[in-house]
């Protein structure tokens, strides 16, 4: 057997995998973390950039507030502890994203330390995942690389614009995690799904990934098991590669197959894995070495001087601590009740992960059921045949509410209504808009219909007598007809009524 | 003792992008090391019961409310910078030195 062949689950028949992971949340305030440019996506570049945030001589940054506040509620919706006097840290680095030279984080004092959080995967089973830290840290510009291929190798020059260099972020830290044996990629998703849940629910950022406000780094090592008898946590941890902006639940899964798959492979074949980074791949579904991982010591961490400790008072602490939300646990349960979901049903939706999708569709005026069935029905299957997550199609629950609505009403049928489906995934408009300037439409207009019927008549001429000796099957083939030159838009029932009435026949 | 010995200079130039040569070297870990060995002599006298100071004014919490200011215009942000492109700073290659 070939050193590459080893398999996920051969793998970890072998090897007890570990894995931590760190999440970016970008916070939705209004300014930046430390200046009051806006905090918004889609600006010309470098128009939402100051002094500040340019990292001008004699500029000082001076922390907001509400950043704070959120950093705040998120640790406490962790479970962590908050700190009573954190600082923030210089964090130094040779890289123009960000224009000091450092990036301004959290590095000895995080605000939130020290949590855990339970994730309930698909089969309702809960593992709780503990939180090393959360903590406040600016996000950093965006470069273009112009020349060679358009990546950061080989590039003749970069461009930056600095729009989203300062916008507040809180990076959230796991503790290694282990013992998750062929669970371990699945626990992996159902966590960030459920951080991405909180975020949401606590209304401090939109937690979307494909738009890049919430960003995951896994690391990822193997350890050998340790047998019957053996005690697990004497081995020590292997060496581990970490794989950034990993940016989608699915690539979160498929990230931690290929790394176990990976490093599997060559300590089977008696090799060391690299502690390294490593780059996500979205079309190959693999990872390959980034620069080696520069040590914190490298990085020259220091107290910002510039900038107050954070202290926040037990008072406020405990105002914030009384606007938590819901566990996304307990919500599910409430909505599972509200909808009644068989728990089967329920347990699929939250694999697909596809309960906000529906609570959305369900809000925009669809019933539950018929929610369920378009997102676990035609959906689930375009999503799964294109290799995306349901959340990342690009139709809205407005859409799938709009779509039901025309057919509930009987504008559409469901195969009609599956053409209009088609159309606003390729980007034609809302179902209703597609239905219009497609022309689709159950077309019951009695005239229309007659006349359809008649010319089909027509062209069929011993049709009639069939039907009219008792045969009225043959009908069949005149509302195929009626049906073909309708385009599949008219309403079959009446069709059929029309056809019989010509013949003089009673249905 | 000397507290910072050759290599470790050079390894700190290098990550701070400082070219220096031999001379440089000899000198700077001389000078450095009587740096590092004067803050060590405040650690003697540093006891647990003395809290670490980062920060010797004793003020916490100075933030500002969550408002939009206006920024400044692209062209006036791109006023210093020695090169632009596209309303964007233009730097040279990125990687490189290390990778
Ligand atoms: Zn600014």
């Amino acid at each position: 057997m070939s050193a590459t062949t080893d398999s996920y689950e051969e793998v970890l028949e072998r090897f007890d995998p570990v894995f931590g992971i760190e999440v970016h949340v970008e916070l939705n305030t209004q300014t930046k973390l430390f200046c009051g440019c806006a905090n918004g996506f889609g600006a010309e570049p470098n128009t939402q950039v100051c002094p500040v945030c340019l990292g001008l001589p004699g500029s000082l940054p001076v922390t907001n507030a509400k950043a704070v506040e959120s950093a705040i509620r998120l640790g406490l919706a962790l479970g962590c502890s908050i700190r009573e006097s954190s600082r923030f840290a210089r964090k130094n680095y040779f890289y123009p994203d960000l224009a000091k030279d450092y990036q301004i984080s959290q590095y000895d004092e995080p605000t939130c330390y020290d949590g855990a959080i339970d994730v309930i995967l698909g089969d309702g089973t809960t593992v709780t995942i503990g939180i090393e830290r959360a903590h406040i840290e600016e996000d950093a510009g965006k470069n273009t690389h112009v020349g060679g291929t358009g990546g950061i190798q080989g590039a003749d020059y970069s461009l930056v614009d600095y729009n989203r260099g300062g916008v507040p972020l809180v990076e959230i830290v796991t503790k290694p995690v282990t013992g998750m044996g062929l669970r371990t990629a699945e626990v992996a998703r159902a966590y960030v799904a459920t951080i991405r849940d909180i975020v949401k629910a606590l209304g401090i950022s939109d937690g979307r990934m494909e738009q890049g406000s919430l960003r995951a780094d896994v690391n990822l090592s193997l350890r050998p098991q340790a047998g019957p008898g053996g005690d697990q946590n004497e081995i020590p941890f292997g060496k581990r590669s970490e794989t950034k902006n990993v940016n989608s639940l699915r690539a979160i899964e498929k990230a931690i197959h290929f790394e176990v798959a990976r490093q599997g492979a060559l300590l089977s074949a008696g090799k060391a894995v690299t502690q390294e980074t490593r780059h996500w791949h979205e079309d190959t579904n693999s990872t390959t070495p980034g620069r080696s991982k520069e040590e914190a010591d490298d990085y020259r961490y220091f107290p910002e001087p510039d900038l107050m400790p954070v202290e926040p008072t037990e008072e406020w602490i405990e105002e914030l601590r009384a606007t938590l939300p819901e566990h996304p646990g307990v919500i599910r349960a409430r909505l599972q009740a509200e909808w009644g979901f068989a728990d089967l049903e329920m347990r699929d939706v939250v694999a697909a992960d596809a309960v906000g999708i529906i609570e959305d569709t369900v809000a925009a005026g669809a019933s539950p059921q018929a929610a369920r069935k378009w997102w676990m029905g035609e959906l689930a299957r375009i999503a799964n045949e294109t290799g995306t997550d349901l959340a990342d199609l690009p139709v809205t629950p407005e859409d799938v509410a709009e779509l039901q609505d025309l057919v509930a009403s009987g504008a559409l049928n469901d195969k009609l209504a599956r053409q209009a489906l088609a159309g606003t995934l390729a980007g034609e408009g809302s179902p209703r808009a597609v239905a219009e300037a497609r022309g689709l439409a159950i077309v019951s207009d009695g005239a229309a219909l007659e006349s359809a019927v008649d010319a089909a008549l027509a062209s069929q001429p011993d049709v009639l007598a069939k039907i009219q000796d008792g045969k009225v099957q043959a009908a069949g083939a005149i509302v195929g007809a009626v049906m073909k030159a309708t385009g599949g838009q008219a309403d079959a029932a009446l069709v059929r009524a029309i056809i019989l009435r010509r013949a003089g026949v009673e249905g | 003792m000397a507290s910072l010995d050759r290599a470790e200079v050079a390894r700190l130039a290098a990550l701070a992008r400082i070219d220096l040569d031999d001379r440089d070297l000899d000198r700077l870990s001389g000078q450095l090391s009587a740096i590092v060995d004067a803050v060590a002599k405040v650690q003697e006298v540093a006891t647990p019961d003395v809290p670490a100071t980062s920060h010797p004014i004793p003020m916490s919490n100075v933030h500002r409310p969550d408002e939009v200011r206006p920024s400044l215009s692209q062209e006036d942000a791109l006023a210093a910078a020695p090169a632009a492109e596209s309303g964007r700073f233009r730097v040279p290659q990125i990687l490189g030195e290390e990778a």
